[in-house]
């Protein structure tokens, strides 16, 4: 389905099966800019894929594209169905769950309102709010808007996990939390990876490198590598050359 | 003693009125980023439905049994149009803000207008229950009736919409929405069936406001819902753009700034003050007029 | 039925955004002048010419336009109302400097015409000032009230500002209508004072006078927008109606930049509004209510807003329909339809009204940008 990218340093160790997500040739334009110049790529239907790159290359206007959430041309299949005509709601209850940039929690809400929005007969008391996110349970009445980085954080995956999904995007989880705080994140993102696929931006490069199978770069709106995480990850001179150096410092505090 | 009676409880009654044409407005808002310039053409429609309503009935039948009738036919006209007006003209053009105001600034012009073809630019003269038309005696001062009754729908409607708001799944998804409507569809909820709920709402209300403004200004005419709107639209920034409870609490102060400025000082300097007033919310607090909670 | 994509399928391009390649052409055409072919300016410039020449002609023009004009060309009714159309498309075009150009949906440029009309017929009658000073007041008052208007109101952004400015204008309506101490006429105008001006201005014979005014203010109106359009203040502006934000970042004071919008679209909508009291003999209280307000943004959109033409023809076809869609409700086959539709159809408004809602859906850009796009040729601009 993509096209090869000439630059594309390494072919990524597909895993058998059709991918659960197709980008073939997506465009975004806003204003006059040209954010996404023909987007192409594959999310394999397990494990993680990262999908990387320097600040404002397009990795979030990807994810918003894939949600209708961004003007987007090109085609977009989910499981082999065209989805890019869609509209958002219709995407999300086609089975993709999305977890925005900054969290975007209902900050007038409650904790168990802000879940009850997608399963309004269990909200907070939904087995799988449980067994992930315990702390929640607690907080149920609390508004997330007073709740910490971290636990809006929670509030955002546990939001999503409340409703089958055939694949999650997951946008800078650990964005400005606290190393235990990430962990305790990646902990989550790993046992949710086990059942759904998940398609991850991220900046934190040793999260990366524990919880993801394979990477997509992009670069000013166009893909420039496929490959498995752990070669990139484990390559400095590559994750310079790709990523940038302030990101490769950042990946290393 | 009994003038200031007086004058708080007229005031408040103004302020009720004020409310209740604010409330759908500050809904729509809110929710949908619209300021719909097409609610005072949405009272004009159930002021004029209640006023037909009333001169078809049997002139035989009691008065208020006639203006309970008129009173839910504007309601339901109210519901209506903005339904129609919702799924054909704003619909179409979703995240397209600035059209959707001018597509509403043409139908208040060409309603209007059409008001002023089929009826007449001059007032017409509504009939009230002879209640309503007169006073009640209490701490000295003579009441007007009507005011009490515009305050009890007033608080029926706030207390019906807090109902909404915070017991029903459509009030969670409004509540939701009027602080982040993407996150509410990227959460897989149809915030379009939503919106289309809302315009009816905020249209019932409309209605509503317009019959209740014709008892209050005894007549009803092309014009009248433009001079309420834009008494409106100044509730529903002073109380923080699509806040409820803000905007309750803003149709009162505006209601009591406006029938003390006009006692107090002179005639007409009642309307200036609440346009003073508005300055000076936005030279004081002008962050907190960017979008609120309900 | 609607997509997200939707602002690429369809034309619903939102029109403050879309406004026009006029910028591409104003950055085209600031840096580029000295280089471009003196022959190919001049011939750029001569539709303009032309059409100026001709407007200027009219009042020689004894022709008869039946149906079109109530008499002959340059009959004083006909003056009148073109003389009308002329000063309302030069309205029109100030309003543009804020709406289409800034991005600034403003419900209060009423407010700032009748302050000009009704301060000019106060200062000859009420001040006795004479007529050049009485301008002068008129225009620097105007002005100042722009300033502290467009200071307060700029406070809020976007919908909010929309509401602020249309409150400000209702309490100048309310103001002009109490007429506190007989100085605004009320309901019924403040006339001109015949005396105060010259004899050229006054009097049915003199009405071509009164319509090469009208013309003037036009052109200057027209001259005073383009050089601002084409000014590096006209850039700033055309940043912030395109991404406020991105303009933010790169350095534009975006506060600044809108209320010098509002202080120039403000200072020539009183000039309008002093010859608007010229040619009409008085101030109305029409121009302060905020019907005004939205039929100048009805012209606009209608003729397209951010385009110089787009704004000057919708302000002069609207008023022209405005004057003479009365004619239609006498008319013959009206009275063949049921009398709520001819009632309906006989009020110039609805008409109006609708009209523009169908514009707004099917040529967002307005009429100009109809028309631009089935002629295509930069040069006519």
């Amino acid at each position: 389905m993509t096209e090869e990218n000439p630059s594309t340093r390494a072919d990524a160790p597909e895993p058998p099966g059709p991918p659960v997500l197709t980008l073939h040739d997506v465009h975004v334009r806003y204003g006059g800019s040209h954010i996404l110049q023909g987007v192409s790529f594959d999310v394999p239907a397990t494990g993680v894929t990262a999908l990387l790159g320097r600040n404002g290359v397009g990795k979030t206007t990807t994810l918003r594209s894939i949600m209708g959430l961004a003007p987007r041309t090109g085609r977009i299949l989910l499981q082999g169905n065209e989805i890019q005509a869609q509209r958002t709601a219709r995407i999300v209850r086609g089975g993709i769950g999305y977890v925005p940039e900054d969290r975007e929690v209902f900050g007038g809400l409650t904790v168990d309102e802000n879940l009850r929005l997608v399963d309004p007969d269990h909200g907070v008391d939904a087995p799988v709010v449980a067994r992930l996110f315990p702390d929640l349970v607690t907080r149920r009445g609390q508004r997330a808007g007073t709740l910490s980085g971290g636990q809006q954080q929670m509030v955002s995956l546990a939001r999503v996990l409340l409703r089958e999904n055939a694949l999650l995007l997951i946008d800078e989880p650990t964005k400005g939390l606290a190393p235990k705080l990430v962990t305790e994140v990646a902990d989550v993102l790993a046992e949710v990876a086990l059942t759904t696929p998940i398609l991850l931006v991220e900046q934190n490069l040793p999260l990366v490198r524990r919880i993801a199978d394979r990477v997509v770069v992009l670069d000013a709106g166009v893909v420039v590598h496929r490959g498995a995480a752990a070669d990139l990850v484990g390559d400095a001179d590559l994750t310079r050359e790709l990523l940038g150096v302030s990101m490769r410092r950042e990946g290393a505090a | 003693m009994s003038d200031l009676v007086l004058l708080l409880v007229t005031g408040v009654g103004l302020g009720a009125l004020y409310f209740i044409a604010a409330s759908g407005l500050s809904l729509i808002y809110g929710l949908m980023g619209v300021l719909n310039f097409a609610h005072g053409v949405f009272m004009t429609a159930g002021a004029y439905a209640a006023w037909l309503t009333m001169g078809a009935l049997p002139g035989t039948w009691p008065m208020a049994g006639r203006l309970v009738i008129g009173v839910l036919v504007a309601v339901a006209v109210g519901a209506v149009v903005g339904l129609v007006v919702e799924v054909l003209l704003i619909r179409p053009l979703y995240r397209h803000h600035i059209q959707q105001v001018l597509v509403t600034v043409g139908l208040s012009l060409a309603g209007v207008a059409a008001a002023q073809g089929i009826w007449g630019a001059d007032p017409r003269s509504v009939d009230k229950p002879a209640w309503m038309s007169g006073t009640t005696e209490l701490l000295g001062a003579r009441l007007p009736n009507d005011r009490f009754v515009y305050l009890l729908v007033a608080l029926g409607l706030f207390a019906g919409l807090l109902a909404l708001l915070h017991l029903t799944r459509l009030g969670l998804v409004i509540r939701a929405g009027v602080e982040n409507r993407t996150m509410v569809e990227a959460l897989g909820i149809d915030v379009h069936r939503t919106f289309t709920v809302v315009f009816a709402l905020g249209g019932a209300a409309a209605g509503l406001a317009g019959v209740l403004h014709s008892q209050y200004a005894g007549a009803v005419s092309p014009a009248q819902g433009g001079s309420l709107l834009i008494f409106a639209f100044i509730v529903v920034v002073i109380g923080g753009m699509g806040s409820l409870t803000g905007t309750a609490v803003a149709a009162v102060v505006v209601g009591l700034v406006q029938q003390l400025a006009n006692y107090y000082a002179a005639s007409g300097v009642g309307d200036l003050s609440v346009v003073l007033l508005l300055a000076l919310v936005l030279l004081l607090r002008p962050t907190s007029l960017k979008g609120a909670t309900a | 039925m609607t997509s997200p994509t939707d602002h690429l399928a369809h034309t619903h391009t939102p029109s403050v955004t879309d406004a026009d390649g006029d910028l591409a052409t104003a950055a085209r055409t600031a840096p580029g002048q000295e280089r471009r072919p003196r022959g190919r300016r001049l011939l750029r410039a001569l539709p303009a010419v032309i059409g100026l020449a001709v407007l200027a002609y009219l009042p020689y023009l004894p022709v008869e336009l039946p149906g079109v004009l109530p008499g002959r060309v340059n009959a004083p009714g006909s003056m009148q109302l073109l003389a009308t159309c002329l000063v309302i498309g030069g309205i029109a075009l100030s309003y543009d400097v804020l709406f289409g150009r800034t991005g600034l949906l403003s419900f209060g440029h009423a407010l700032f015409v009748a302050a000009g009309s009704y301060l000019l017929t106060i200062s000859l009658s009420t001040w006795a000032l004479p007529l050049p000073l009485a301008v002068l007041v008129a225009l620097v008052l105007s002005t100042a009230l722009a300033l502290v208007v467009g200071g307060i109101a700029l406070r809020v952004g976007g919908i909010a500002f929309a509401m602020v400015t249309l409150a400000f204008a209702q309490a100048a309506s309310i103001i002009v209508m109490r007429n506190p101490g007989g100085v605004t006429g009320g309901e019924e105008g403040r006339p001109l004072d015949r005396d105060a001006v010259p004899d050229l201005l006054v009097g049915v014979a003199n009405a071509p006078y009164r319509y090469w005014l009208a013309l003037a203010f036009l052109v200057l109106a027209w001259v005073v927008v383009t050089l601002l359009v084409r000014s590096r203040a006209g850039h700033a502006m055309a940043a912030v109606r395109e991404n406020e934000q991105r303009a933010a970042v790169l350095g534009f004071g975006t506060y600044r930049v809108k209320l010098l919008a509002v202080v120039v679209g403000s200072f020539l909508g009183a000039l309008g509004g002093v010859v608007h009291a010229l040619v009409l003999g008085g101030s109305n209280p029409h121009l302060t209510t905020s019907e005004f307000t939205l039929s100048l943004l009805v012209m606009v959109v209608l003729g397209g807003a951010g385009h110089r033409w787009g704004a000057v023809i919708g302000g002069v076809l609207y008023t022209y329909a405005d004057a003479r869609l009365v004619e239609v409700s006498n008319a013959a086959w009206l009275e063949n339809l049921p009398d709520v539709v001819g009632q309906v159809l006989s009020q110039p408004l609805f008409i109006l009204g609708s009209f523009f809602v169908v514009v707004v859906y099917f040529a967002p850009s307005g009429l100009t940008g109809l028309g631009g796009r089935l002629i295509r040729r930069s040069g006519t601009r």
